[in-house]
């Protein structure tokens, strides 16, 4: 049997958002088909800065990086890797920028080439699969903060997207409404799967592997709870 | 927020089409503007207060907003009427005040008062997000309508941003005086306020992306043009070219 490429591959990436202070020293990281990854470290480790590396949102200063087989360099590259890896944001209130949630949730459609119609169709049946049909016409600002998070990860599931790297889903929430974000996402047929979180509860729930940033590198972690 | 104060009600130009009520504004201010004869003036001041009144907003914020106004009115009223070269009327100490400065005051306060009262009418009887949805469909250059838009949306985060702040230093016993500490706080509250909203609109920026935006604003909802908003189109249009035909028939004269 061929193995079939990784979803996400890095290869000797060095980041540092100042000359003084690397964040990131020849990490290499492949996310394999299948594959349901926590990502651990502590805070500064870098894990979100790993998932705006993958998603072209910053540039790393050394190293390659190759999402769904396709070498990343130039931004039509990284638009292409938008569109199967999906990323789910630490602040909901940094997704949600629409006027009303539905529109919110059929930005990321539309901007793919659905049509009005049906990208309207989609955001209705991804808020009806989330149990939010009902926040449809409010504004999404003006939503709590369980109702936003739920909002901006359906934003993100509306794409469709093959991998999802999801930072800190559950941070703030109460039990109940991450135990239905937890519902959701095991619910969801997605390729591969990256977490961020400190919360074991979700990590244990969604991941079946663990990786650890430390020292500005990354290994995988031997198994012993945060 | 407070800039949609008159957004909701069920008033007649409340239900408008937002297309219609924003050219019927353009149109109507930038006559009224041109407007150069006092009774064309005083006839737009009556229109406007029609509209005003049928637009049946709450009188208290109403004429609030119009004396806000009228105190940026009043200081050309000081200025105007002796700074302008004319027939004397009368002397204040060493000024003198000119019948044209006059005309020139009052007529600046008829046409501001009645492009603001129309305005308001016209424009703040819907909501931000419809009268950006109605410049794009008005096909006014995307980047416009968005920079409308966008910066609507985020006054509240900065709105937001300032009040958490503002919390933070008062837990911690500010009180603000006339000295060197409450200048320095204050300005490290604006500095703040700048780096936030440049990091909070770099973050959406990013989200964005993330979902593929290209720079297209989309239109999901549709306006339907009704037979009111037709009819109340071309009642503006006569209005608007009657105030023309005012003026032109005393130009020509």
């Amino acid at each position: 049997m061929v193995l079939s490429d990784p979803l996400i591959e890095l290869n000797d990436i060095d980041f540092s958002y100042s000359s003084e202070a690397p964040v990131l020293r020849g990490v290499n990281f492949c996310l394999q088909d299948g594959a349901r990854v926590a990502l651990k470290g502590g805070n500064g480790a870098g894990k979100t800065t790993l998932f705006h590396l993958i998603l072209g949102l910053i540039t790393p200063s050394a190293g390659s990086i190759a999402v769904m087989g396709r070498r990343c360099s130039r931004e039509e590259d990284f638009v292409h890797a938008r569109r199967h890896v999906g990323l789910v944001f630490q602040d909901p209130d940094d997704q949600l920028f629409c006027p009303t949630v539905v529109e919110d949730v059929a930005f990321g459609p539309l901007n793919m080439g659905l049509r009005s119609a049906e990208a309207l169709e989609r955001a209705e049946d991804t808020l009806d699969a989330l149990g939010i049909y009902h926040l449809r016409d409010r504004v999404p600002y003006r939503l709590s903060g369980g109702e936003k998070r739920l909002v901006s990860v359906a934003t993100v599931l509306a794409m469709k997207p093959d991998v999802l790297l999801l930072d800190e889903p559950t941070a703030g929430l109460d039990q109940s409404v991450a135990d239905r974000l937890i519902q959701v996402i095991r619910s969801y047929p997605c390729k591969g799967l990256l977490l961020i979180s400190h919360d074991p509860g979700i990590s244990s729930a969604l991941t079946n592997r663990a990786f650890i940033l430390k020292n500005h590198n990354i290994e995988e972690d031997s198994g012993s709870p945060e | 927020m407070t800039c949609e104060a008159f957004a909701s009600g069920s008033s007649f130009l409340h239900k408008a089409d937002p297309r219609v009520k924003v050219l019927c504004a353009f149109f109507y201010s930038l006559v009224v503007a041109c407007l150069t004869i006092m009774p064309a003036q005083l006839a737009s001041l009556l229109i406007s207060l029609l509209l005003l009144a049928s637009a049946r907003m709450p009188l208290a914020i109403v004429v609030k907003r119009i004396a806000l106004i009228n105190i940026f009115v009043m200081a050309l009223w000081l200025v105007i009427p002796f700074s302008t070269p004319g027939r004397v009327l009368f002397h204040a100490g060493p000024l003198e005040a000119s019948v044209q400065g006059i005309y020139t005051s009052l007529a600046i306060t008829l046409k501001c008062n009645a492009i603001v009262m129309a305005n308001m009418a016209l424009l703040s009887t819907s909501s931000m997000f419809l009268l950006a949805h109605s410049l794009a469909h008005l096909r006014v250059p995307s980047k416009l309508v968005q920079l409308f838009f966008f910066t609507w949306r985020y006054l509240h985060v900065l709105e937001d941003e300032h009040r958490r702040m503002m919390q933070a230093i008062k837990i911690r016993g500010f009180i603000p005086r006339t000295d060197i500490l409450t200048y320095r706080t204050y300005a490290y509250l604006v500095g703040l306020l700048f780096v936030r909203a440049y990091e909070r609109g770099d973050r959406v920026y990013k989200a964005m992306l993330c979902r593929g935006f290209n720079g297209t604003f989309w239109l999901l909802h549709h306006f339907h043009l009704h037979g009111r908003d037709v009819a109340f189109g071309l009642g503006m249009g006569g209005i608007i070219m009657a105030l023309a035909g005012i003026e032109w028939s005393y130009l020509i004269r």
